[in-house]
């Protein structure tokens, strides 16, 4: 592998660039004058595991044809590691990875500039990653830098500039088509299928970051241990909410029918301020927006912010004593029943 | 004993003007936009940066010199301004921009350079050593601006912050903060030095409601208007995207209910979900 500080450049495809960049913005100019996307995608990991939301952002990256590189970051010792399996990933045409210690921890200072040096010397028209905590942090700055309006959290692509993406918590939807030389867009995870992970040859190749500026270190990061499947792409999830009145409660009712069902736990935002759960199972508009095959409220009155976070779910199962409670309007499958009832009579009868 | 004045801190809040978070969203008629005819007030997470800066001020007293609230938008948003002015901000500056209602709104990417401007025009006075604001507008939903911000000042950034301290002591020019964030999975806890922009999440606080005699006082406070014209600014805000379409999301069929527990296994097992 060889080591390059600018990378090589496609003949064709840094014409066309230098084309676009000669000529003033103007509104529906990319329709006038379309060539293919050459799509940047950055890959996320955290310590060699990919983010499942990369995967549905590499899907996206796909659909909007021509080349697709990747981008992997890191420390010093697990860069081309991670980049070398990043390279299986079919689809790629190749894998860029950079090292630093600084990298290691996805901090947004040292990799917006790091991202803008790579889409400058490139030429790439499109760049994207997952809306996840980490892609919102580093993508805006990095589409500052590059000065370009970012495209946050698409669901739908209807061609390589124009974008569906949900406002207002979810309660509109909104296409929108952009004017911007590079397109930079963060891509909901459950809105598109995640990519294979297997039967791709990428090759791979070395950036060189320009001198890193830390302006910020990570002392710690506390994660929540768990053996549950992953919230955020488990295919049955069981939430609890104000309803199960206490921590104890969670553990004793919510934990068990997840266990059964071996679904991941979820929390409306009224249990996890209460203390009941953990912050990170909140679901909702301002915790995680999940699409599971199944997903069962229980005690959860459902606010304008949680069905933001859930009701893309396949089946919506809700058990709530208020007949009234707004859930009811999305759920698929209502119960009417005190949870405390009707939770163990669940565990009891499913097998 | 008094802070020597050098080492004070001015903190900037950037608020926006959205429709209330309990308003039920309609699709506009024209299908670019949503009805605008609505309840208005300040976006949530500004309330909490509000809030932040002013319990900041509270707890360290003489530190913070001046809480300057700052709002891009059309002429109303001068009513958020008033209502931050009324939780304890010091001094407001309206950035106005025409009110087009909801075609082509001014994008993060335009509403970040506006800020870096007005941090920069601030600063003839007395500069920026802090910038709170929320995560996310909870109409756009972009969750955008506060980093492009800190990456056009080149500052440090802290998003989704549910604590901040100041373990040298307090807030001054220079000294390290720790910020607890909230990310996928958990907390981290991240160092950085003033100045840099701190983006609020929920957690971080309750904001208060303000007193009418406070609502008074605010009327008195200085209130300071400005143009793009006079950031010179005009052409650099324009919309890079254009709005096709606004449209409802698909409706869910509203739900069956059961009239059992062993009704909803025996539906969900027919279904294949369990």
């Amino acid at each position: 592998m060889i080591a390059t500080a600018v990378l090589p450049r496609v003949a064709l495809r840094s014409a066309n660039t230098s084309v676009r960049t000669a000529l003033p913005l103007r509104r529906g100019f990319a329709t006038s004058h379309v060539d293919l996307a050459n799509t940047l995608v950055f890959l996320e990991h955290k310590k060699g595991i990919f983010n499942p939301a990369t995967l549905s952002a590499l899907t996206a990256a796909q659909k909007l044809g021509g080349d697709v590189d990747a981008l992997v970051v890191g420390g010093e010792s697990e860069a081309s590691e991670v980049a070398e399996k990043a390279a299986k990933f079919p689809g790629l045409k190749k894998v860029l990875y950079a090292k630093h210690a600084d990298f290691a921890n996805n901090l947004s200072e040292p990799l917006a500039p790091l991202i803008k040096k790579i889409v400058e010397s490139n030429g790439y028209s499109h760049v994207c990653t997952g809306h996840t905590a980490v892609g919102r942090d580093i993508f805006p700055r990095a589409a500052a830098l590059l000065d370009s309006s970012q495209v946050s959290d698409i669901i739908g692509l209807e061609g390589e500039d124009t974008f569906v993406r949900p406002i207002y918590a979810g309660n509109a939807i909104a296409t929108l088509k952009s004017s911007d030389k590079v397109k930079i867009f963060t891509v909901r995870g459950t809105a598109f299928d995640a990519a294979a992970q297997k039967g791709g040859s990428a090759t791979t190749a070395e950036v060189k970051p320009d001198a890193v500026e830390s302006l910020t270190d990570l002392i710690e990061e506390k994660v929540s241990e768990s053996s549950r499947p992953d919230l955020a792409t488990a295919p049955r999830v069981v939430s609890g909410g104000r309803a199960l009145k206490s921590a104890d409660n969670f553990v004793k009712y919510i934990e068990p029918l997840a266990d059964r069902l071996n679904a991941a736990v979820g929390a409306s935002r009224a249990a996890v301020d209460a203390g009941y759960a953990d912050n990170a199972l909140q679901v909702g508009q301002t915790g995680k927006i999940i699409a599971p095959e199944l997903y069962i409220a229980v005690g959860i009155s459902g606010a304008i912010q949680h069905l933001a976070g859930m009701k893309d779910s396949k089946t919506i199962v809700a058990i709530n004593k208020d007949a009234d409670a707004p859930i009811f309007q999305v759920a698929d499958l209502g119960l009417v029943a005190d949870l405390y009832e009707a939770v163990p009579e669940m565990l009891e009868k499913i097998k | 004993m008094r802070a020597s004045l050098v080492n004070q801190l001015r903190v900037l809040v950037p608020i926006k003007r959205t429709i209330d978070y309990a308003v039920k969203i309609r699709v506009a008629s024209d299908g670019k936009g949503v009805d605008q005819n609505v309840k208005f007030s300040m976006n949530p997470f500004d309330e909490i940066a509000v809030e932040e800066a002013v319990r900041l001020r509270e707890k360290y007293k003489d530190a913070i010199t001046k809480i300057t609230v700052v709002s891009v938008g059309p002429p109303k948003a001068a009513d958020v301004l008033r209502t931050a002015l009324a939780m304890g901000a010091d001094d407001a500056i309206h950035v106005e921009v025409p009110d087009k209602a909801s075609a082509n709104p001014l994008e993060p990417l335009g509403v970040s350079k506006i800020l870096t401007e007005v941090v920069k025009k601030a600063g003839e006075e007395e500069e920026v050593g802090l910038i709170i604001m929320g995560k996310q507008a909870i109409d756009d939903d972009a969750s955008q601006t506060g980093q492009m911000l800190a990456g056009l000042l080149n500052w440090p950034q802290a998003t989704y912050a549910s604590k901040l301290e100041f373990p040298s002591g307090k807030p001054e020019k220079g000294a390290e903060a720790q910020v607890t964030r909230e990310i996928d999975g958990g907390l981290g806890i991240v160092k950085t030095k003033l100045p840099f922009v701190m983006t609020t999440d929920l957690r971080l606080n309750e904001p208060r409601y303000a007193s009418l005699p406070n609502i008074m006082k605010a009327k008195k406070k200085p209130f300071k208007k400005l143009s793009l014209k006079d950031l010179g600014l005009e052409d650099a805000v324009k919309p890079r995207q254009e709005i096709l379409k606004v449209a409802e999301p698909p409706k869910r069929e509203g739900g069956a209910k059961v009239k059992n527990v062993d009704e909803l296994i025996s539906k969900l097992k027919e279904a294949g979900r369990i």
